[in-house]
């Protein structure tokens, strides 16, 4: 029986193991277009030290910005805490409820928040913070499109183009 | 602008938050002691996450619903929020060891934001609750597909997939667990991107979390190692998930209160997640995975059901 999302493309002599060594692994890198040529041995060194400066460019862009979200968010914590002593002790009546309830009060617009965080409210830090988490996806999608072009991977850095696109029109369409 | 709370009041915003559910006298919860408990709840999420390609939202949603009484808005609000989490978190201990097949990730990515930009749009003709009945199904039997695969675990050699091969998806990655380096080929794309576009229409009609399709497709259609599904499913997540902030955040589900701990708590375990993944076998992946998919599969069939 043949599984319905499997390809026909798979076939069991195709299905051998796949145990390769460096050398082979590297030509698999490279970039999109027809009438793929093996590259020298110079060139797949060259090829994989750019996709290696690439990759740690990303991993760096990632660091630095949930770094800086983790920091945000936990100075606004603590400015939240300070300024509220009822919410800091492990016993007491004040019930957390009463943040997470239909009518608590926090910033859910640019302006909102812009307002929030001038009169040195907590509760805006933090969402800043989050602010800072939920761009972190989008840089690294913008720095795709750089790291292709780096690479002269035109198809590959339109398609990354486009996704960039349809995630800043949909901040806009969403009326922010 | 009508404010939150008058939106909440003129019943815009679906039935009224559950009452809390303490016995009366017994000790209030404060928000020092909702903080620092949901941390680690948040830690848990990050690691089951993450390490199943999933997202937090998996463990946040039922998390802050039964166990806090948090309103279900709310409760989706920390849910994207946990997903960027999962997937910013694990990303960068991923990319360095390959895992992630990123060239794979952005490709598909053209249908899945699509479909979730589509699905934020569309008025479905088809009620919800037909819907989670339909996906539930659908989930049930991808767990079963995931699960029969065990044994199967060898990766493809040979790409016939003129697709795969013009934007050369195919790569290779560094298993810890079995020592060596495993390279694999890319086939199945058309089926892959039409599953894409599902998932982001159903994560956006049906606010479930996108991850749960997106790991079937890549495993059972293009046939992609489990870890790199996993891996590169977490990466696609986020990148999902961002499309869709901007309307939760105007919406005023994201509280901070809320998105504090669970930001900082997934973020932890999302990195301790990543790195477990690289050292247990596939197999353990793969049985982990089929374990949380039925459980999704239970909860949106009752939701079909009995709602």
């Amino acid at each position: 029986m043949t599984h319905p999302f499997e390809s026909t493309d798979s076939n069991p002599e195709q299905n051998a193991v796949a145990g390769v060594t460096a050398a082979t692994a590297t030509q698999n890198l490279g970039v999109s277009g027809h009438g793929h040529r093996k590259l020298t041995p110079e060139e797949a060194a060259a090829m994989e030290e750019k996709i290696r400066k690439v990759e740690i460019a990303i991993s760096l862009v990632l660091r630095i910005g949930v770094s800086l979200s983790v920091l945000v968010i936990a100075v606004g914590l603590a400015i939240m805490f300070s300024h509220h002593s009822d919410y800091t002790s492990f016993t007491g009546s004040f019930s957390f409820k009463q943040l997470t309830s239909s009518t608590s009060q926090f910033p859910h617009s640019f302006s909102g928040l812009a307002h929030s965080v001038a009169s040195g409210q907590g509760r805006g830090i933090v969402v800043i913070g989050v602010m800072i988490l939920i761009a972190t996806p989008i840089l690294r999608v913008a720095v795709g499109v750089i790291s292709f072009l780096y690479e002269h991977d035109v198809p590959m850095a339109l398609v990354t183009l486009y996704v960039l696109i349809v995630l800043i029109g949909s901040f806009f369409l969403a009326g922010a | 602008m009508v404010s939150y709370s008058e939106r909440w009041e003129a019943g815009a915003d679906g039935p009224a938050p559950p009452a809390w559910r303490c016995a009366p006298g017994a000790a209030t919860v404060t928000p020092l002691v909702f903080v620092l408990s949901l941390t680690l709840v948040a830690v848990a999420a990050g690691v089951l996450g993450s390490l199943i390609g999933l997202g937090g939202g998996v463990v946040i949603v039922p998390a802050l619903t039964i166990l806090y009484g948090v309103n279900i808005r709310l409760a989706i609000g920390a849910s994207i929020v946990s997903v960027i989490a999962t997937s910013s978190g694990a990303a960068a201990a991923y990319v360095r060891e390959k895992m992630t097949n990123l060239r794979a990730g952005m490709f598909l990515e053209i249908a899945t934001t699509t479909g979730a930009v589509s699905g934020a749009y569309l008025t479905t003709l088809l009620p919800s609750r037909f819907l989670f009945a339909f996906f539930g199904i659908v989930l049930g039997y991808s767990a079963f597909a995931t699960f029969r695969k065990r044994h199967a675990a060898q990766p493809l050699t040979v790409s016939n997939d003129r697709i795969a091969n013009y934007f050369n998806l195919h790569g290779s990655y560094f298993d810890v667990a079995e020592n060596k380096e495993v390279s694999y080929k890319v086939v199945g794309t058309k089926l892959g991107l039409f599953l894409m576009y599902v998932a982001g229409l159903v994560s956006a009609l049906l606010g479930i979390g996108s991850g749960a399709l997106k790991v079937p497709a890549m495993d059972s259609a293009m046939h992609l190692p489990i870890k790199v599904s996993s891996a590169t499913s977490n990466f696609m997540i986020g990148v999902t998930a961002a499309a869709s902030a901007g309307v939760y955040f105007v919406r005023g589900q994201i509280d901070p209160i809320i998105a504090a701990p669970v930001a900082a708590g997934v973020l932890a375990g999302a990195m301790f997640g990543a790195k477990v993944l690289g050292r247990i076998t596939s197999k353990t992946v793969r049985l982990v995975f089929v374990v949380v998919l039925v459980v999704i599969s239970l909860e949106m069939l009752q939701k079909g059901i009995f709602p």
